[in-house]
């Protein structure tokens, strides 16, 4: 491709007058990427999060040995050499294998938690901000009185309940973060309620059900999207303290929060079986937090520094 | 001590920007004894910038030169900053366009007066609270000892900027740059604040620098009128000679002033020339 | 003119004194409510979700009898409204049942083990405090700067990595190669025995009685984990003190400041930290009722005998009133913590009007 071709494009992009939906929509997302990917580290943190994908998906591929099956006669704890780059662990597992695993379960949770927390959040924060009155009263103080919970305990409280697992440590995690994108919602229901447009659609006889889904609620994604984005580091590291205590994913899971806590017992003399699941969580956390505030830049320039 | 109070010689503030060098003041001069100069202009014209560099105020990213500036035959561009901020609110004061934001609202007015005083004169608690209420009544509020102990938002607008007048004058400066003190207030208080102003200046026999954008008011309030465009002085002139001004810029900003039993119609647009910029 | 002035202002310091009659009110409105709504979570995970509740509380090895009684006194047989409010009542008198685990009431556990919790938690608040807020002050100041680039990064490993295992590595590091600190608990055995706390806090307590040796051994106890704890404050706390300063250093009174001829210093610390100082005192005070929470990883780590290490023993033994117990008391102090903070921001800032 020639520079004056992509010169063109580069001005078919940031025309003033877009002639078609798609070039204006196509037109908005170049911005943002070109405000986005001007900050080095959000770009490094949207890496590591592709390299996460990338490890879940190709994990058959990647992972030299199973992952639940050790080599209980020849392999107990050996330290890191060529065979075994992190180290095996008490069952004479590779250490590494199961962090490669591992990354199914992180994303598993993850992305389980976002599409329960973030729906609920939407629904209750669109239908309090539209209905308004007595409705809206009633659901912020619910939400409120949540978001004044302890998350970690509430949810731990929760797990003890029903008993331990990965499925109900999500659904933990999961009632206890729907509050804050119930505010956000909510917020920006307020802001386009009153708007003409929404006034426009009332008077064409739309049903309040189908202006909150059809006409508020795609309005609320972006700012949606960022918050659930900061927040996934958190959730991970809740699941992780689940795991740890013993609540979250069961042995033989490679969960990396498990794994932590079965190195916890060898953590003087076998350093490596609990140091690799832990720098692993930090560095996927770390690429969540890298990648939401590059998002929040780019996508609300409003925030600015925040 | 020289007539002359302050001498501003091909005064240039530059900013960098994205897309380069902006600057923001391009070669002004003027001097100024003790009198009323006003500087009049749009916004963006570069009146403010002009003030905040006499003040040493501009910010730090930004960058300021001139041939000459000199306070009282001080060179202000080349004493340290420690001398410059000596100066500051101590020989040359500022008030700034809105007492809302420019009074620190969780600090009494009394305790902010005092601190001005305080930073330039050693003295006693005792003298400054007497000095600082004494300069209360002095821009007219009644009952000091009150005002003193009341924080920034339980007084109006009015009571706002004679505070702020008062924190800038309570150590007796002798040059004042006013930049729109009277912009933000109720056009009632206007005048009140105005003429307070007018009348500490004269009796203290100040130098002020008086920066708008209304033209009416400047020409009918200072001695002499500064006109700037893009940064630059496009015309000088006496207060009382303005109705001959030569300059179109100024007659045009002179022309937009409704008059009363005059028919406004149409209404005239300010004519903006780019070679009055060049 | 000041005259009326005058009166508009006086009138204005009245209605301030109704303002913050009727905030009180409300205060109490939301307080009573989020305790209500507390206690509904944990009397519907205590009693609802579990298919028998009694079991849940007992434990399946229970006696037949000892079930049907503790059934009855449970009041299952009555409909859920009299049953939560039967919960209520018992809440509110402090009765949690008894601890399966300990056999004590679980109340009782919870006085016991609470101080211990608190001591870590306002040790790790301090530490955040004392190093944050001059970090995220600096970092403003110096926007850009490398001092700002490394608060920026000290922040972001603080908001992602896993507490635990920095904890566990933490142990490795100071306690096994360099012997630095002490093992995980809270006081050496030797102590145990013959040390008589008095308030529970056990530094404090060392310090009254004068047995310094005491305060040692209590310090390097409890230096790492409260160090630990004090990072994750400090993540928090400075990136917000950061952003708080930015907004009040573009503010106008800056720029009044400088032109009164203020030092940067002061100007800094006298004006611009004072400003943010209110919104600062609700951060510090969350950023404690996270530490609480926090205190829940921590403490099963370093063995730290407090109301996390509590819930976690009773959640490994299935002991329901014990955890549930433990939730509320962690809850009710977040709650409470929560809500003063608000309270506070209201009454520290002479700005709001309050009402």
């Amino acid at each position: 491709m020639s520079a004056e071709t992509i010169q063109s494009r580069r001005e078919w992009l940031l025309s003033d007058r877009p002639a078609s939906r798609l070039q204006a929509r196509l037109g908005r997302a170049y911005v943002a990427w070109r405000r986005f990917s001007a900050n080095r580290l959000a770009l490094v943190g949207m890496l590591i999060i592709i390299a996460l994908v990338a490890v879940a998906a190709l994990a058959d591929v990647l992972a030299p040995y199973s992952p639940t099956v050790g080599d209980l006669k020849n392999a107990r704890l050996l330290a890191p050499s060529a065979a075994h780059w992190f180290g095996t662990d008490d069952l004479g597992r590779d250490i590494y294998s199961r962090i490669v695993y591992g990354a199914r379960w992180t994303l598993y949770v993850v992305i389980l938690v976002a599409i329960i927390a973030a729906p609920i959040g939407l629904l209750v924060g669109t239908v309090a901000g539209y209905a308004g009155g007595w409705t809206d009263t009633i659901l912020m103080r619910v939400t409120d009185i949540f978001l004044a919970f302890p998350k970690l305990v509430l949810a731990l409280a929760f797990v003890a309940a029903l008993g331990p697992g990965i499925e109900n440590a999500v659904l933990a995690i999961a009632i206890t973060s729907w509050p804050p994108y119930a505010r956000i919602a909510r917020a920006e229901t307020l802001t386009v309620r009153n708007s003409d447009y929404i006034k426009a659609v009332q008077l064409m006889g739309a049903s309040p059900f189908r202006i909150v889904l059809r006409h508020i609620m795609p309005l609320c994604i972006s700012s949606l999207i960022i918050r659930v984005t900061l927040d996934m580091a958190g959730i991970i590291l809740t699941a992780a303290g689940l795991g740890f205590l013993g609540l979250g994913a069961q042995p033989p899971l490679p969960e990396w929060g498990a794994m932590i806590a079965s190195g916890r017992r060898f953590i003087l003399d076998q350093w490596w079986v609990a140091a690799a699941p832990g720098a692993a969580i930090l560095i996927v956390s770390l690429g969540f937090n890298l990648l939401g505030d590059g998002l929040r830049d780019a996508l609300d320039p409003r925030s600015g520094d925040q | 001590m020289s007539d002359t109070l302050l001498e501003v010689d091909d005064l240039r503030v530059t900013f960098p920007t994205r897309t380069g060098l902006v600057q923001a003041v391009r070669g002004v001069s003027f001097s100024l004894g003790r009198e009323r100069l006003g500087i009049v202009g749009e916004s963006g014209s570069g009146k403010s910038q002009t003030g905040r560099a006499i003040m040493g105020l501009t910010p730090p990213q930004a960058e300021v030169s001139a041939k000459k500036l000199a306070f009282d035959g001080i060179d202000l561009l080349s004493i340290s900053p420690r001398q410059r901020r000596s100066l500051r609110g101590n020989r040359i004061a500022m008030i700034l366009q809105d007492p809302k934001y420019s009074l620190d609202p969780v600090m009494t007015i009394g305790r902010q007066i005092v601190e001005t005083l305080r930073t330039h004169e050693k003295v006693s608690k005792a003298e400054a609270r007497e000095r600082a209420l004494a300069m209360l009544q002095a821009v007219q509020i009644r009952d000091p000892a009150r005002v003193f102990d009341l924080y920034p938002h339980e007084v109006s607008g009015g009571m706002g900027q004679r505070a702020m007048i008062a924190m800038m004058l309570v150590t007796g400066p002798e040059l004042m740059i006013a930049d729109e003190p009277t912009s933000a207030l109720d056009v009632t208080v206007q005048l009140d604040v105005l003429k307070i102003l007018d009348k500490l200046v004269a009796e203290r026999g100040m130098g002020l620098i008086f920066i708008s954008h209304d033209l009416r008011l400047v020409s009918s309030f200072c001695d002499r009128v500064v006109v700037m465009y893009a940064g630059k002085v496009v015309e000088q002139i006496k207060a009382s000679e303005l109705r001959d001004a030569q300059h179109p810029y100024t007659r045009g900003l002179l022309n937009c002033m409704p008059r009363i039993g005059f028919e406004r119609h149409p209404l005239p647009v300010l004519d903006r020339k780019p070679e009055w910029a060049a | 003119m000041s005259v009326a002035e005058n009166q508009a202002a006086a009138g204005r310091g009245s209605a301030r004194a109704v303002g913050i009659l009727s905030s009180l009110g409300r205060f109490l409105v939301v307080a009573v409510t989020t305790y209500l709504g507390l206690l509904a979570v944990t009397f519907f995970i205590g009693r609802v979700i579990p298919i028998d509740p009694v079991l849940a509380v007992l434990g399946d090895r229970a006696p037949t009898a000892v079930v049907e009684r503790t059934r009855r006194e449970m009041g299952l047989d009555l409909p859920w409204i009299e049953q939560f409010y039967l919960y209520v009542k018992a809440a509110l008198r402090g009765d949690f049942g008894t601890s399966v685990l300990t056999t004590n009431p679980v109340m009782s556990d919870i006085r016991r083990v609470f101080p211990a919790t608190i001591e870590l938690a306002t040790l790790g608040t301090i530490i955040g405090a004392v190093i944050g807020v001059p970090l995220g002050v600096l970092a403003a100041v110096k926007r850009g700067s490398l001092i700002d680039q490394i608060a920026r990064v000290v922040g972001l490993i603080g908001y992602s990595v896993p507490i635990f295992w920095l904890g566990l590595l933490g142990l490795v590091l100071f306690y096994a190669k360099l012997q630095w600190i002490a093992f995980p608990a809270r006081l050496d055995v030797v102590y145990e025995y013959t040390f008589t706390p008095i308030t529970g806090f056990y530094l404090l307590d060392a310090a009254i009685q004068g047995q310094w040796d005491v305060f040692h051994d209590a310090w390097r106890h409890i230096v790492l984990p409260a160090a630990l704890l004090g990072y994750l404050s400090l993540a928090y706390i400075s990136r917000m003190t950061r952003s708080f300063m930015l907004n009040e250093l573009a503010q106008e009174y800056i720029v009044a400041a400088r032109a009164k001829g203020l030092s940067e210093t002061r100007i800094i610390w006298g004006h611009a930290l004072r400003n943010a100082a209110v919104p600062m005192v609700t951060v510090i005070a969350l950023s404690y009722a996270n530490l609480l929470e926090g205190s829940v990883l921590t403490e099963t780590v370093f063995s730290w005998p407090g109301i996390g290490l509590y819930i976690t023993n009773s959640l490994q033994n299935a002991d329901m009133n014990a955890v549930l117990g433990g939730t509320i008391a962690i809850g009710s102090v977040f709650i409470a913590i929560n809500l003063l903070s608000d309270l506070l921001y209201r009454l520290l800032d002479p700005r709001t009007k309050i009402g």
